[in-house]
């Protein structure tokens, strides 16, 4: 894992967009709130780094802060499409009778591409924060539930989990403590991807007007409003932008490289080779 | 002595599904009406080749397999129609080795949780470590630096010794042994072995021991049963197993086993069966062997024999052409 | 007709490297059947799969030695005379039948592939040919078998299939991987059968590995017995049984249950050692019932115990001898 130069690199950047995010309000120079109507969209300078904005707001800070909602909405995704993929994932793989109907459900909600699904829901539901939440983890658990039940399945016939039906185990334990642990590794690493995905979904919801109440900033929310002086004020788009690229970009990586990590089949530079 | 386990016309078919709504047209008749019965003490051997319902055998007994038809018999009590709570507390004396040590222990659970898994699972909880200590010394492992080691960092046998101590946890009356050598190297085979009948002395265990192996059923087993497709073909002593054993299947098996010892290997006339297994959703008519049969005549194509009582009253045979 | 002399193979792997075949000597004449003989990991596939160079590489590395196939370095040949080589003088077949033949493509047309790559000729001629080779390896109703996929036979049918395409280059030398340990006892006698049948219509060398004493004991004219990477012991199959000159084979053979007599077996401690920190001295040295002080220190070469018979122990014939009487009077 951390024999790969990218995979230390992606966690490092990730590391520092996360603490940079966090301790945001100690350290910015200007807050992503102040209107000064004498700077409208400025160039960067010494002073404003990624220039100002329509309204004389510092890009830096706003692209900062926005982070903090794109993180926060893309952490909260991964973590609750998990629990729920995994929960309905292991059920489903486990138990064959619930099997089919769950499958059909998860099929029905797969049948719509995620973002599509996602921007009905915001729609019917409301714009807030809370709301984009919901509707992306029901836009993305269905993927993760998918792949549990496949590891579930694989797993189930090793024959330490018949082992531990004849010991007396009950069905409660040989999914907690047989399974579970042993369907990790993937679960690892599809929420990696979910967190990245989560925050593209965000933003593409934002730039569609859709997203977040429009106070708070966030990437999608800046692009929007950007995209209008991309000729004239060109930093004003590129910066958040940047923000995207860089942090999915960096949960990729870490994505693939906690893949390798925990794929035994995969070729490493020195392979461990059976004796025969 | 008295029989612990006793097996009454037991039948397991499996459907074969063809099409996802479809009734099943074809039954896979794993087990296809087996009488066996397990005596207090003594190690029941049964052999047979892939496909002959072993392990299926097993399986059933074990309570992971849904017979068809017939009964189970534990001490006496019919264990398929008891309800659950009952079930519970019967399988606690009937316990199972696996195969292959590499894949019957959880990868991600220490030696020792794995060990302690079936006193959680009957909720007892108390001096929990010191019994599994007592466990992995039983079974010739250190509890000191063994009892926090995971799966992996274990041999062959070792793995296989922590499935026995894994069997022994809820002090078993009866042990299912399938294929408990087969995936070990023979060095480490005999070791297994010996511990195996080591612990059934000083525990008094009952052993069905599974194998493909006959020169390992007639070291451990005191009984033999051969099966074919599902059915007992023949039950005898251990000890007259090799010299005495009638039916042509059972022949044909026994001679069919590469000896290691040279002189002897050349000499013997060996009884090379034609063709092959007959598939199980498809049984031949008639005594099951018929088709690869040396002896088959047209009586066997049609009538089905029965185990029955040939030359002493621990032999029986299912065959029409053995006196 | 095959000569291996000093053999190295090093496995290069995560944990170090890892000496599988550590200085093996022996050689095979025309016609004859050696057993190679060793539990997993003494190094016997790494071996046999040396002799056609089909150890993967990397990891597989030959520092030292020389495989030679009719005085033909194996070791130094470029890829086209590595094929000419797998293609017409040495074959292989595996221990698992279903993972050797390709799912997709008919038995036939797998077969007249091989045929056609050993000599040119018309497709007709091959597929005629093809027909002859199921017949000699036993397959009931081979003008119609040839159109069938190879997950319409059973395992013992596919094995047949193997050797039969193995046959096809019409090799010098049949090296057999475990070729009956996925099989069935019925089946393996009919297949160790048909290796004997073979032999003896094609005249072909034959290697066999296995972890089974019995088959070679049936099969082989001599047998080689491998530990930790080394071989331990070489000589006639009568050698080997009724005149053991090495611990590691005499401990072995009393491991095994044998028929009739239910004598308690007698296992050999422990594990076999590391090969990638071998012990300094003997290998065996730490599982020996007869290790003195001297086996840790010397590493015991191959000698020779008489007519063709060679074993790697300080022991001597004669002191191994009166030891092995003293065990079995007490």
């Amino acid at each position: 894992m951390f024999q790969k130069k990218t995979n230390v690199l992606a966690l490092c950047i990730l590391s520092l967009i996360v603490l940079a995010t966090i301790t945001a309000q100690w350290w910015l120079p200007f807050s992503p709130t102040n209107i000064d109507p004498e700077k409208r969209l400025t160039a960067p300078s010494f002073d404003h780094w990624f220039g100002t904005d329509d309204f004389g707001r510092d890009v830096f800070a706003r692209t900062v802060v926005a982070a903090q909602v794109s993180l926060a909405v893309g952490g909260i995704v991964a973590l609750f499409a998990t629990v729920i993929g995994t929960t309905i994932g292991l059920v489903s793989g486990y138990f064959r009778k619930v099997d089919f109907i769950l499958m059909r459900v998860i099929d029905g909600f797969l049948a719509f591409p995620a973002l599509l699904l996602a921007l009905a829901l915001v729609a019917a539901l409301g714009g807030s924060l809370i709301n984009i939440i919901i509707a992306l983890t029901l836009a993305f658990f269905p993927v993760m539930a998918r792949v549990v039940r496949s590891a579930t399945l694989q797993v189930k016939n090793e024959s330490y989990i018949e082992a531990a039906r004849t010991t007396g185990a009950s069905h409660f334990v040989v999914i907690t403590r047989y399974i579970f642990p042993n369907i990790l590794s993937p679960v690892i690493v599809q929420s990696t991807f979910i967190f990245a995905k989560a925050i593209l979904a965000e933003a593409a919801l934002s730039f569609l007007g859709v997203g977040v109440d429009p106070s708070t900033p966030t990437w999608g929310s800046m692009l929007q409003e950007a995209q209008i002086y991309l000729t004239i004020a060109p930093w004003y788009s590129i910066f958040p932008g940047l923000g995207i690229v860089i942090t999915v970009l960096a949960l990729n990586l870490l994505g693939d490289g906690l893949r390798d990590a925990f794929d035994p089949h995969q070729v490493k530079r020195k392979p461990r080779t059976k004796v025969a | 002595m008295s029989d612990l386990l006793e097996i009454n016309d037991l039948r397991v078919h499996f459907p074969v599904k063809k099409g996802l709504f479809q009734r099943p047209k074809q039954y896979v008749k794993a087990l296809n009406g087996v009488d066996l019965n397990v005596r207090q003490g003594e190690t029941l051997g049964i052999v047979g080749e892939s496909g002959c319902g072993k392990s299926t055998l097993a399986r059933s007994i074990m309570g992971l397999e849904e017979p068809t038809s017939g009964e189970i018999l534990f001490n006496g009590k019919d264990y398929m129609n008891a309800d659950a709570k009952d079930i519970h507390h019967m399988r606690r004396d009937v316990q199972m080795i696996f195969q292959d040590p590499y894949t019957s222990l959880n990868p991600r659970m220490k030696a020792g949780e794995s060990i302690a898994a079936p006193l959680k699972a009957y909720k007892e909880t108390d001096r929990v470590e010191k019994r599994v200590r007592e466990l992995l010394e039983l079974v010739g492992l250190d509890p000191d630096t063994d009892y926090h080691k995971l799966p992996h960092e274990f041999s062959g046998g070792q793995r296989q010794r922590i499935g026995i101590a894994r069997a022994l946890a809820l002090e078993p009356k009866l042990i299912i042994c399938d294929e408990p050598v087969s995936a070990l190297d023979v060095s480490v085979q005999a070791q297994v072995l010996n511990l195996l009948q080591d612990l059934q002395k000083k525990l008094g265990l009952t052993y069905v021991f599974i194998a493909h192996d006959l020169s390992v059923i007639n070291h451990i087993a005191d009984r033999v049963a051969v099966m074919y497709l599902g059915k007992v073909m023949e039950k005898v002593d251990a000890g007259s197993f090799q010299s005495q054993a009638l039916h042509p299947y059972s022949r044909a098996l026994l001679s069919a086993v590469p000896v290691p010892d040279p002189s002897e290997e050349r000499r013997l006339d060996r009884i090379v069966l034609n063709g092959e297994l007959p598939s199980p959703a498809d049984l031949p008519s008639g005594c099951v062997f018929h088709t690869r049969c040396p002896l088959a005549t047209e009586r066997c194509r049609t009538e089905v024999p029965v185990l029955e009582e040939k030359h002493n009253p621990n032999q029986k045979v299912a065959c029409f052409h053995t006196g | 007709m095959l000569k291996v002399d000093n053999l190295h193979v090093h496995l290069d792997t995560s944990d170090g490297i890892v000496k599988a075949v550590d200085g093996v000597t022996f050689s095979i004449e025309a016609g004859e059947t050696i057993g190679i003989v060793g539990e997993s990991g003494s190094g016997k596939s790494v071996l046999a799969h040396s002799l056609m160079r089909l150890n993967p590489e990397p990891p597989a590395t030959y520092p030292k030695g020389k495989v030679y196939v009719n005085d033909r370095n194996v070791l130094q040949m470029n890829k086209k005379e590595l094929r000419h080589l797998r293609g017409n003088q040495v074959a292989m077949v595996f221990q698992d039948p279903m993972s050797s033949l390709n799912p997709v493509f008919k038995v036939g047309k797998q077969l007249i592939e091989g045929i056609q790559a050993h000599r040119k000729r018309p497709k007709k001629e091959a597929k005629e040919k093809a027909i002859e080779l199921l017949r000699d390896v036993g397959i009931p109703d081979p003008e119609s078998r040839i159109d069938s996929y190879p997950h319409q036979f059973s395992g013992g049918m596919r094995q047949r299939v193997l050797i039969a395409m193995a046959l096809a280059s019409e090799p010098k030398l049949l090296v057999a991987d475990e070729p009956t340990t996925a099989l069935d006892v019925t089946i393996q006698a009919q297949v160790l059968d048909l290796l004997k049948q073979i032999q003896h219509k094609y005249g072909a060398a034959i290697l066999i590995i296995t972890h089974d004493l019995g088959v070679v004991a049936q099969l082989a004219d001599r047998i080689l017995v491998m530990y930790a990477g080394r071989i331990v012991e070489f000589g006639s199959t009568q050698d080997i049984f009724y005149r053991t000159a090495m611990p590691y084979t005499w401990s072995l053979l009393r491991s095994i249950p044998t028929a009739g007599a239910k004598r308690r077996l007698i296992p050999i401690d422990g594990q076999p050692p590391s090969l990638i920190h071998p012990p300094k001295g003997c290998n065996f040295e730490p599982r020996c019932p007869f290790a003195t002080d001297a086996c840790r220190h010397i590493d015991p070469d191959l000698e020779p115990r008489g007519d063709g018979h060679q074993a790697a122990c300080i022991l001597s014939a004669s002191e191994f001898e009166s030891i092995k009487e003293e065990v079995a009077s007490s």
